[in-house]
């Protein structure tokens, strides 16, 4: 008997429609988060992230409606994330039905905001979202290190992100999402020395993101990169792999699963 | 002209709402377990002493919750549901229910069910871990885990055993005598996540989140009488 390791599927969500193709033969508007999230549901998701890049601010209310819709009917931990900034706007997003929120630059920009908003809701439901690059130890004989990106991982802040991890646990961060900006979108798997140094470094569980192709490498994220939960999105909403497929694959590598 | 009856088969429940947060999720689940159901999220004193039955939840801590039942004057309100008519507490409403919790440097509690709230030690770890998995333990524990039922109870009906239920606590209650446990975990250690007294049943983790088994254990809580005897089972 012990803890499953969690496989989170994440939904991008525009003026309150999914993109970013989800390809399901039996979903008649894949376009509709609520019946996306059915979908991942019912093949076993132990969560659901969805991640607001609605770029006006008039857009953002749907994603308000979103969430109020799949709370209504999805009974698992929901997760959502882009553009939180103020505390109003995660009071915003806890009262719609979400359980976390995901914060990311407005971390970086203002990281008491994150020690606010987890003295009035508490820590578990605020998560950090950490773009991390490789900046020393790829290509030259320095020891490996991470720098903390912004703007999608286009701008450095020189920060560390192994020591901007531990910063983020002590004022309060109940999980901390991990996303490799050198592997996003790549598909040769998580950035398994990323994950490990930081989930080995900090107390609270760690959510591998950024890079996943197939689903030897969710397993990887878990066995070598010590992560508590992975999250991948185009590989699940390609219809390539279905959750199921995935919880079984990493279940017959030794890894407690919720099947 | 025929009066429409109201149907017999509707019960009310009280969702307490004390101010900590997002109680959204816990209506709408009770809501979706049974349509019948009439479900109110209160803080009215007459509506929870009115109520067929109480559902006590909880996010935040343990200081917070007891500041804000005192504040709304709603200990004597909570602790006579709870004496009187079926009663189910969530999390933070479990913990709420023991003598003392150990969180915000030690807080006194309702003292419904004896015993004490502790937390999770920092270095915990796995004896058990396969070698597919590191054996340190984050906290809070976070996520699905199997509940192992330690009695029969009405509560537990349809529920298979070692059923996995989510999870997101840092504290756990360790009650006094190990009379009124209905349910285990292990995290490290084994830990105590049901209690069971007379028309009382508490889980530290989230029916409300826990998919198709926790909807089950609140259509279970919506047709319960409240009996239950701990000797006859």
């Amino acid at each position: 008997m012990a803890l499953a390791k969690r496989i989170i599927p994440c939904l991008d969500v525009d003026k309150g429609r999914v993109v970013k193709g989800v390809q399901f033969v039996d979903i008649r508007d894949a376009g509709d988060p609520v019946e996306v999230a059915r979908r991942y549901n019912s093949e076993g998701a132990d969560e659901l992230t969805f991640l607001d890049i609605t770029a006006t601010h008039e857009g953002r209310d749907t994603i308000v409606h979103v969430v109020e819709q799949v709370a209504g009917e999805i009974f698992i931990p929901l997760t959502v994330g882009g553009g939180i900034r103020t505390v109003e706007d995660v009071r915003m997003m806890l009262n719609a039905g979400a359980d976390k929120v995901a914060i990311n630059s407005a971390a970086v920009a203002n990281p008491e905001f994150v020690r606010e908003a987890a003295e009035k809701f508490g820590n578990q439901c605020i998560v950090v979202a950490i773009d991390a690059k490789q900046v020393a130890g790829k290509t030259d004989d320095q020891p490996p290190r991470w720098e903390i990106f912004t703007h999608g991982g286009r701008k450095p802040t020189g920060i560390d992100a192994i020591e901007w991890s531990k910063k983020m646990v002590s004022y309060g961060a109940g999980e901390l999402l991990v996303t490799s900006m050198d592997n996003d979108g790549v598909k040769n798997g998580f950035d398994l020395p990323l994950t490990r140094t930081i989930s080995d470094n900090v107390a609270v569980p760690v959510i591998a993101s950024g890079g996943v192709g197939n689903l030897d490498h969710l397993a990887e994220g878990v066995i070598e990169g010590h992560a508590d939960a992975v999250l991948a999105a185009s590989i699940f909403h390609f219809a390539e792999y279905s959750i199921g497929e995935a919880k079984r694959h990493m279940a017959d590598k030794g890894i407690e699963m919720r099947l | 002209m025929t009066l429409s009856t109201p149907s017999t088969l509707s019960t009310t429940v009280a969702v307490i709402d004390y101010g900590m947060g997002n109680l959204h999720s816990v209506a709408k689940a009770l809501e979706h377990a049974d349509t019948h159901a009439k479900v109110l999220v209160t803080s009215d004193k007459q509506q929870i002493a009115s109520a067929d039955r109480v559902v006590l939840p909880g996010v935040g801590s343990i200081r917070d919750c007891i500041g804000e039942m005192e504040r709304l004057d709603l200990i004597d309100t909570i602790k006579q549901a709870a004496a009187s008519k079926p009663f189910l507490g969530i999390c933070i409403g479990m913990q709420a229910l023991m003598t003392h919790s150990a969180e915000n440097d030690g807080v006194n509690c309702l003292d419904i069910i004896p015993g004490e709230v502790e937390r999770f030690a920092d270095q915990l770890s796995d004896p058990l871990a396969s070698e597919a998995a590191d054996n340190h333990l984050k906290i809070p524990h976070m996520g699905w885990n199997q509940v192992n039922q330690q009695i029969k109870h009405p509560l537990w009906q349809n529920i298979p055993q070692n059923q996995r239920f989510y999870f997101v606590h840092s504290y756990f209650v360790v009650p006094q005598s190990p009379e009124p446990i209905a349910g285990s975990t292990v995290y490290g250690h084994p830990v105590c996540v049901a209690l069971a007294q007379e028309n009382i049943f508490a889980t530290q983790f989230h029916p409300e989140k826990s998919s198709d088994a926790g909807i089950q254990l609140f259509a279970n809580f919506i047709g319960w009488d409240g009996t239950y005897n701990s000797s006859g089972c």
